[in-house]
């Protein structure tokens, strides 16, 4: 890519003087390309909103620089930065049309009427808010005004589509379906969109890259895939993928040809030395503690593995959850097909050492995926 | 109200007639009054039925006041002209400084921004004759003292921070992020001020102009002080009945039945829209 969509580049975001206020957004550095679509996730007051709020130029930014298609616009009005932005509050014109609300920025830039309509017309469709289009903000549900607000953000052609929570209050019916044809919507046009959200599913669906946030610090930058696999640290591990990531403390240890990682209550699992690559096993042996962390999708159940009481068993229609006591904690684990467990029933688990990821104690940084380095 | 018996809304039906009576009968008295001459007015026990007559009217809108001591010449009509100018163009001037002013505060929280609204709020603290007499002798020595733009000056001690201070209530209550959408489809700030914040505060401003109409409308004590015969308003005028011979009770009911009728006109008329525009929702997300 010879020039980047966006690239924020140090930006603090201080609420408040400036080194002394609230710092909602620290040192935030992200480049996206043209074309793509990239989720803000994190949990409430992540500082992701306020990320967003200082692209679209509703709040200052207090350091650093954000270019939108290779102009530095940070100290832009509103007016001037050329993004269209999607509000969580919907924020349509009260006074005006669904239709009229959409038409908006259209008129603003002077578009002959046939143009508008059609536009309006096929965004209508895509969102299906045809049959309330003449009706106004008031009279219509708050998962239409979502519709209309988002539509208002898309039907724009701008260097960046900002979308703020554009899909929390659908039902899950049509958001499915609307993520699908947005995100077609999106790709087709080749426009690049940001998208707030703290639903991972919908950043899943909808994005090519995932930027976690938390306590106004970049987790991690990379594709949803990515994050799955490779989590760069304990929060990513633990915040991305569905159910969490079950995470235990660890003693390394050896003892012949194995690695014992030493749980609480006297349990340890124990790999063959060459399970794990030479850098890995230095990594590990080089750490007293680490913390490990495995997805409830690569817990099995086997014969020969760490006994753990069965605590709760659910069956999702599709998966099974099954929640066990184990090592002094809890432990979730997923299978696919129905399980029948009563509680209390006793079960032996093992983790494949490809699945298994290291986490060190006191950072909380990934030592290592599976058999590899982090 | 489904189900209510013959009974509850009979006695319903009584209590809102003697509310309405209770609250309306100063007024439809001072009316019968403004057709009555003063001998009627007076007569003891008072009496419903009586001649009416349009002299007190008459005698206002000519500008002649007889008398038993003979025949008066008063500026009633002028000072009705006056207290309408007066108070169209303070309501005028207040709503052109303070709805920008309320704005600011609303959106911009600057520094000092409460200490200046507070400040401003403060003039309506002072004792009205407290700040006169002070300012009697700036105003002689400026040559302001019985002017209309003096007067429309002190006015803005009594119409602006009130308009500021309801009009800054409802630029708050519109969500911001309804003045970004705006501004982020390509508009500057000034396009969203006039487009989306003046249009959802209609209501608000209305309601506080009005209101500011009528405190500046019953103003007595600056008027008083600061204006001589030609400047004054209807209720410094109205001392102008009070006579030598006695209290013309009768012209002084038909001078408040004429000037009350603007301010009840405008009430009336704005309330349309006041109760439109609020039921309208218009400042709900």
């Amino acid at each position: 890519m010879s020039q980047s969509a966006l690239a924020i580049s140090g930006v603090d975001k201080f609420y408040g003087p400036i080194d002394r206020g609230v710092h909602a957004v620290q040192n935030l550095t992200i480049e996206i390309d043209k074309g793509e679509i990239v989720a803000l996730l994190g949990s409430s007051g992540c500082g992701k909103t306020s990320t967003l709020r200082m692209i679209a130029g509703f709040e200052e930014v207090s350091r650093g620089t954000i270019s939108v298609a290779g102009r530095k616009v940070h100290a832009l009005p509103p007016v001037r930065r050329n993004v269209a932005m999607a509000f969580e509050g919907y924020s349509l014109y009260p006074p005006l049309t669904v239709r009229e609300n959409m038409a908006f920025a259209l008129k603003a830039a002077r578009l002959p009427k046939s143009q508008v309509d059609a536009k309006v017309a096929s965004i209508a469709k895509l969102l299906e808010i045809e049959d309330i289009l003449e009706r106004y903000p008031s009279s219509i549900s708050g998962g239409q005004q979502q519709r209309a607000s988002l539509g208002r953000a898309l039907i724009r052609e701008a260097d960046l589509h900002l979308l703020d929570e554009p899909m929390g209050q659908l039902e899950p019916q049509l958001r499915a379906v609307l993520r699908g044809r947005i995100k077609h919507f999106i790709k087709e046009r080749g426009l690049t969109a940001i998208l707030v959200t703290h639903d991972q599913t919908e950043a899943n669906a909808l994005a090519d890259r995932i930027a976690v946030m938390e306590g106004g610090v970049l987790q991690q930058f990379d594709t949803p895939d990515m994050l799955k696999q490779r989590p760069a640290n304990l929060f990513t591990g633990t915040f991305v993928g569905e159910p969490p990531m079950n995470v235990f403390e660890a003693y390394v240890g050896t003892a012949a040809d194995k690695i014992n990682l030493r749980l609480p209550d006297g349990l340890s699992l124990d790999y063959d030395k060459d399970a794990f690559s030479g850098s890995v096993r230095d990594e590990l042996l080089k750490r007293q503690r680490v913390v490990i962390g495995i997805r409830p999708y690569a817990v099995r159940r086997s014969k020969d593995g760490v006994p753990a009481t069965v605590s709760a068993n659910q069956w999702l229609g599709d998966q099974t959850h099954i929640a066990a006591d184990f090592a002094g904690g809890s432990l979730v684990l997923v299978e696919h097909d129905r399980t029948r467990l009563e509680l209390g029933a006793p079960i032996n688990i093992s983790i494949d050492p490809k699945n298994l990821h290291v986490f060190d104690q006191s950072s909380g940084m990934a030592i290592s995926h599976g058999v590899e380095l982090a | 109200m489904e189900h209510t018996s013959l009974l509850e809304r009979i006695l319903r039906g009584m209590a809102l007639t003697l509310v309405v009576i209770f609250f309306m009968f100063p007024i439809v008295w001072i009316l019968m009054m403004s057709f009555q001459t003063n001998e009627t007015i007076l007569r003891i026990p008072p009496q419903l039925v009586f001649k009416p007559t349009l002299a007190n009217y008459t005698a206002l809108i000519t500008g002649k006041l007889t008398t038993a001591a003979g025949t008066l010449d008063i500026a009633f009509m002028r000072n009705l002209w006056n207290s309408v100018f007066l108070s169209v163009t303070s309501v005028a001037v207040a709503l052109l400084l303070g709805v920008p002013a309320a704005y600011a505060f609303a959106r911009h929280k600057f520094r000092g921004s409460e200490d200046i609204a507070f400040t401003l709020l403060s003039f309506r603290f002072a004792p009205a004759l407290l700040v006169l007499l002070p300012l009697t002798l700036y105003f002689q020595k400026l040559g302001l003292a019985n002017t209309y733009i003096g007067l429309i000056w002190v006015y803005q001690l009594i119409c602006l921070p009130l308009i500021l201070w309801i009009v800054r209530g409802y630029f708050e209550d519109i969500p911001a992020d309804i003045e970004y959408a705006y501004r982020i489809a390509g508009h500057s700030w000034f396009a969203t001020f006039r487009k989306i914040a003046l249009p959802l505060a209609g209501p608000g401003i209305a309601a506080a102009g009005l209101l500011a109409f009528i405190f500046a409308w019953n103003n007595f004590v600056f008027a008083l002080v600061l204006a001589s015969a030609d400047k004054q308003p209807v209720t410094v005028g109205a001392l102008a009945f009070i006579t030598s011979s006695g209290i013309q009770y009768g012209q002084i009911s038909a001078a408040i039945v004429l000037s009350i009728t603007p301010t009840l006109a405008l009430a009336l008329y704005a309330q349309r829209y006041l109760v439109e525009g609020l039921s309208l929702g218009a400042v709900k997300g």
